[in-house]
């Protein structure tokens, strides 16, 4: 039982950090048409921002801030100088020139801090186990990611559906031709937008750095995933990637945790333990490969055009 | 036609070029250069350069061409390297490979054309036993032999029961096997994972913390290491259930694990502190050449080669084609290993003591790793009876 509790959280916690990721991914290519395969570099730019800034503040949580506007500015002009320039073209072009951006980023991180990684440690009071409920105990740090990752999501919640400018990037995402011809300056929202979603990036980077490495190349694994949640979640939908994060994060984590035992009923022992691991991170692209037959444009499409 | 004779010489004469540079001895090597993986890969290079160095970069009075490959730490681009270095590079060895899976799909290429192979660390148990080759050597282990040194030791502490995690290929299954050879307790749990893209390792330490385990054993070389041990102490898991590992806690992974690794035991054949001439120099030359940078047993194993092939290529006093003789070289293990003496056995794999290592600070704070004690002496592995070579 406790068993059960324990491994739901873990998914919980995994879902919602794919979330974070899977939502700026979602804006930019639901609202501006925008393929970026660099998201996946900005989630690392993130995680090596705050690894710096803690080092040089002694605080992890002032550099986890000063990496968050960091990884927004950077957004902004990563946007400003190369992206913009790529809207009017054809996805494969935009593809092609944000593989560019992965190739050059991580370059770029490899001259300026080295190849080997860098640690972000944890201040002592997120280190420890805290107890839940009697009897489960459960890593204080990967409690604060769900706390920090629901908040956001309520954010972005109150943000898109409740404020001006929220109206706005609902209409972008429904038709943008539209709202460029009311007279709504559709160059800053597009700005506006990235560097939102380099942000989100960002903070999903600097709250896995502590719990994986801050490496190179470390975005683009996690990249795949979060590509698999906005085309489950529908295409421009935040509820769609809220709600598709937290289902692949529990199938990828309960099929882990759940599938060996269920196999080694039916196989052998070594077979199901090779067998499983392969299996449960099949399960998700089995899970996209039905909704993209079924529901094509995603479970929770945006309101269409 | 004049010119077009002209032409045909000069071309003649380009083409005959790479005969009169076949003075050299010709190495390739075969690694992890990009990726998260790539600094194993340049610990290898480091150690290898160094040890050419050492050797006053001639083997046998020749000069040492070395073309290094990058395998991606993929199994397909691996054996794509292999095959560029045999057919179209013409090497005298390979050596390299980290990865087991990565060796065993480049194997057959080098056997098939007799270049010799030494594998600077992975051992998987095919290439010890039924897949042994003539022209295949060592100068690692075989994989079990890390782990079941382990499992002696959990023994030796009166360890009751054990979970073990490992990852899903070649050498992960290896090594928990290996374990399992040698612990006399109970095996409560086996859990295997994803690898190499699977960092987050939550659901399989909260079943082995419900599993009632006395101990876990893992292995999780590279950045994978850091990633364990970073949720292990996360989770508080460090404070109730003791870890044992093998390739998990070295000197590249330290620096990021820092105090995490504090207390965490781990099994090797080689220790930088191995009280031998050769391994002091070895550590002395390694830390002034690279600043700021430790050797580790990646980089010693990597040494290693570059000695036993200066062994062959000297005893067969530079003619390269006597591969029957200079494979008799090879198995005498006649150079001065850093880990000291050690035999070879039929399969071409080292005979050799494993030691008990810990991390301590160092005077100036530093982390470091330290042996402890000898926890076997001369083991071989267990699969050399499936070798046909004798």
């Amino acid at each position: 039982m406790y068993l059960v509790v324990e491994q739901l959280l873990n998914g919980l916690q995994f879902g919602l950090l794919l979330f974070l990721l899977a939502a700026g991914l979602t804006l930019v290519f639901g609202i501006m048409d925008f393929v970026n395969l660099a998201h996946g570099s900005l989630y690392m730019m993130g995680a090596y921002f705050a690894a710096t800034f803690a080092a040089w503040t002694g605080s992890f949580v002032l550099g986890s801030v000063m990496a968050l506007g960091a990884t927004l500015l950077l957004g902004i002009a990563l946007e400003y100088v190369a992206l913009r320039h790529l809207y009017g073209r054809d996805h494969l072009d935009q593809v092609l020139a944000t593989f560019g951006l992965i190739l050059f980023f991580n370059d770029a991180v490899r001259l300026i801090w080295g190849p080997a990684g860098l640690a972000l440690p944890l201040p002592a009071w997120l280190t420890v186990p805290v107890q839940i409920i009697p009897g489960i105990y459960y890593p204080a740090y990967r409690l604060a990611i769900i706390a920090v990752a629901l908040a956001v999501a309520a954010l972005l919640y109150i943000v898109v559906m409740r404020t001006r400018v929220g109206m706005l990037i609902r209409a972008g995402a429904s038709n943008r031709e539209m709202i460029g011809a009311l007279g709504i300056n559709i160059k800053l929202l597009f700005t506006l937008v990235f560097g939102l979603g380099a942000a989100l990036a960002g903070l999903a980077g600097l709250m896995q750095a502590p719990i994986l490495t801050v490496q190179i190349g470390m975005g683009e694994n996690i990249l795949i995933l979060a590509f698999v949640i906005i085309v489950i979640g529908g295409i421009g939908s935040i509820r769609g990637a809220f709600l598709a994060a937290i289902f692949v994060g529990m199938i990828d984590t309960l099929g882990r945790a759940f599938l060996p035992d269920l196999l080694r009923k039916v196989l052998s022992g070594a077979a199901a333990s090779t067998a499983a691991p392969a299996l449960s991170s099949m399960l998700i692209y089995l899970l996209m490969a039905i909704v993209l037959v079924v529901r094509p444009e995603g479970l929770f499409p945006a309101a269409k055009r | 036609m004049k010119k077009a004779v002209w032409l045909a010489g000069a071309m003649a004469l380009a083409l005959a070029q790479p005969a009169t540079a076949a003075d050299s001895i010709k190495i390739g090597f075969v690694s992890t250069f990009s990726g998260p993986t790539a600094v194993i890969g340049n610990d290898m290079r480091n150690s290898f350069e160094l040890a050419l160095d050492h050797l006053g970069r001639k083997i046998d009075g020749k000069p040492v061409e070395v073309i290094y490959e990058d395998d991606q730490q993929k199994p397909d681009i691996g054996k794509q390297k292999t095959e560029k270095l045999v057919q179209s590079d013409k090497v005298d060895f390979i050596v390299g490979y980290i990865w087991s899976n990565v060796l065993l799909a480049s194997l057959k290429t080098a056997v098939d054309s007799k270049t010799f192979l030494i594998s600077a660390n992975a051992g998987p148990s095919q290439l010890a036993g039924e897949l042994c080759s003539p022209y295949v050597f060592s100068t690692s282990w075989q994989n079990d032999q890390t782990p079941a040194a382990m499992g002696l030791y959990m023994n030796q502490k009166g360890v009751k029961s054990v979970f073990l995690i490992g990852p899903n290929y070649a050498a992960g299954k290896d090594m928990l096997a290996g374990v399992k050879s040698t612990f006399k307790g109970q095996v409560v749990g086996e859990e295997y994972t994803v690898w190499p893209s699977q960092l987050d390792f939550s659901a399989e330490l909260t079943k082995a913390r419900n599993s009632g385990a006395a101990s876990i054993f893992v292995f999780y070389p590279g950045a994978a290491g850091v990633q364990f041990l970073n949720q292990y102490a996360q989770a508080g898991i460090k404070q109730q259930i003791p870890l044992y590992t093998a390739f998990t806690v070295d000197e590249l992974s330290l620096p990021l694990q820092k105090d995490n690794a504090i207390g965490i035991p781990g099994a090797q054949e080689w220790v930088n502190d191995l009280p031998n001439a050769e391994n002091k120099k070895f550590v002395e030359d390694y830390r002034k050449k690279y600043p700021g940078l430790r050797p580790t047993y990646y980089g010693a194993q990597a040494y290693d080669a570059a000695q036993l092939i200066n062994s062959a290529v000297v005893a067969v006093k530079g003619d390269l084609t006597k591969k029957d003789a200079m494979k008799a070289a090879m198995e005498k293990a006649d150079f001065k290993s850093l880990r000291g003496p050690f035999k070879y056995g039929n399969n071409h794999i080292p005979i050799q003591n494993f030691y008990l290592q810990d991390v301590v600070k160092d005077p100036d704070g530093q982390l470091s790793l330290k042996t402890v004690a000898t926890i076997v002496k001369d083991d071989q592995d267990k699969f050399h009876d499936k070798c046909p070579m004798k």
